[in-house]
């Protein structure tokens, strides 16, 4: 028996501040559709099911393996990248720290753990590095042994513009 | 990977719909963290996935004076980040909070981890020692059975083709009852339990006495298992290392485990022992810490 093809879906979500708009197989994970449909090959296949982490973009704010998204679920979602994480024309602190900390060395997994250390320092700006050891657990180098992407996290960290003193004085 | 439609099912009905027109052909998808692997792994095809994280049932989740309603699709990190939450149900937050990496937690649902059915379900135990119950929709309504029996066999549960997990019903536990999860892993993250036990009791009105107990086992048998004798032997006893240990050494037992990749009967059996002990120990002082407040 053969079956009709099926239609492609039709994806509507906001990219990296941008509103983007395209046709993917229904099959397709995100992380294909972003590579292969929209040819934004910053995003690395590593493992492809989920366990290596270098696929990691932010969803709706939350940081997820691209490779267990499927494309048209992504329909309607805030979705960020690490083609969005440079400001124009300059590096994001985490980049930069990275490069004085040389915490890359192939290269593959760095985007991913770039987005993901952005999420957290997001959202915990002075976490310490057991926590970022345990945030970061879901990305995978086999080149650095991590230390180096570590201390880059606590460098880009201890460099962000501290929150103003509370006038009441106490920490 | 063989081509299948997705569904954004927004209804229970819309859903069921979907699952009676493909039978098995068809499932449903919450976080896709095992789904998605299982079908690139071509472990079995399919030509329809219904998304439920539309389905209002299945995405929310209510603390209420009956217990706790975590709808299906819920995913892990929206249980541990619920102050009130965390706070009422330490041994689900255990669990919920071990799953993958922060990457999984941000998709994967205990719903799904039910569905999944792996005997080293993370997420089972801590439902088990809870009384938990499932709440299955299908063509013909709505069924709720128990989750000890909802998994029969590694990836087989009490479903039909055409039915869905809509949510796990968690019941308000007693006063003075506390509960525990806890796996060994070779790493600290991101793998796959060698073994993992989930613990609770209720202490009575002097908190010297365990009034109640529930030890659950993942990794030992071909579906997480309630060890009903281990739990047994501590009613009446005192929330003790020795009754702890002596309950540990009777799980041991009702374990079935095997030998793989990831560890050997003798290595579970000793590690059944170790978890039974600490995760009642963790238990009785969760217990003890909610009766004093």
């Amino acid at each position: 028996m053969t079956q009709a093809p099926i239609a492609k879906a039709h994806v509507r979500c906001e990219l990296n501040g941008q509103p983007v708009e395209f046709l993917a197989d229904q099959h397709m994970s995100l992380l294909e559709a972003l590579r292969e449909v929209l040819d934004m090959t910053g995003t690395k296949e590593g493992c492809n099911d989920g366990n290596c982490g270098a696929c990691t973009v932010t969803m709706d704010g939350r940081i997820v393996d691209s490779c267990l998204v499927l494309a048209p679920e992504a329909d309607g979602r805030r979705l960020e990248t690490i083609e969005g994480v440079a400001p124009p024309g300059g590096l994001h602190p985490l980049q930069q720290a990275f490069l004085e900390e040389a915490a890359l060395q192939c290269g593959i997994c760095t985007p991913g753990f770039l987005v993901a250390a952005k999420a957290l320092l997001e959202r915990e700006p002075a976490a310490d590095e057991h926590r970022i050891r345990h945030w970061l657990a879901g990305n995978l180098c086999r080149c650095t042994g991590y230390d180096k992407i570590v201390r880059a996290v606590l460098r880009a960290e201890a460099e962000q513009p501290k929150p103003r003193a509370r006038r009441s004085g106490t920490a | 990977m063989h081509p299948f439609r997705y569904v954004a099912a927004s209804s229970i009905d819309e859903a069921v719909a979907v699952l009676r027109e493909h039978g098995a052909r068809a499932r449903c998808l919450a976080g896709g963290t095992d789904i998605l692997v299982q079908l690139r792994g071509g472990r079995y095809e399919l030509d329809a996935l219904v998304d439920v994280k539309g389905v209002p049932e299945a995405s929310a989740m209510r603390l209420g004076r009956a217990g706790l309603d975590i709808g299906a699709a819920v995913p892990c990190y929206r249980i541990y980040e619920d102050a009130k939450v965390a706070a009422a149900y330490p041994g689900i937050v255990d669990a919920a909070s071990l799953i993958g990496g922060i990457q999984i937690q941000s998709r994967a649902s205990l719903g799904g981890n039910l569905c999944n059915a792996a005997p080293s379900a993370d997420g089972i135990g801590p439902l088990l020692v809870h009384d938990a119950t499932v709440v299955i929709a299908g063509p013909t309504g709505t069924r709720t059975v128990p989750v000890d029996g909802f998994c029969t066999a590694p990836g087989s549960t009490v479903l039909d083709d055409d039915e869905l997990v809509v949510s796990v019903h968690v019941p308000r536990p007693p006063t003075r009852f506390g509960a525990a999860y806890e796996r060994f892993i070779p790493r600290n993250e991101m793998d796959i339990a060698i073994v993992g036990v989930a613990s609770s009791l209720v202490l009575d009105r002097s908190g010297k006495r365990i009034e109640s107990a529930r030890i659950a086992l993942a990794s030992v048998a071909p579906t997480p298992i309630v060890a009903s004798k281990a739990a047994a032997s501590l009613i009446g006893e005192p929330p003790s290392e020795e009754a702890f240990r002596a309950a540990g050494e009777i799980a041991a037992g009702e374990a079935s485990p095997i030998d793989d990749m990831r560890g050997t009967i003798d290595q579970r059996r000793d590690l059944v022992r170790v978890l039974t002990r600490r995760t009642l120990a963790l238990a009785a002082q969760r217990a003890s810490a909610g009766a004093a407040r």
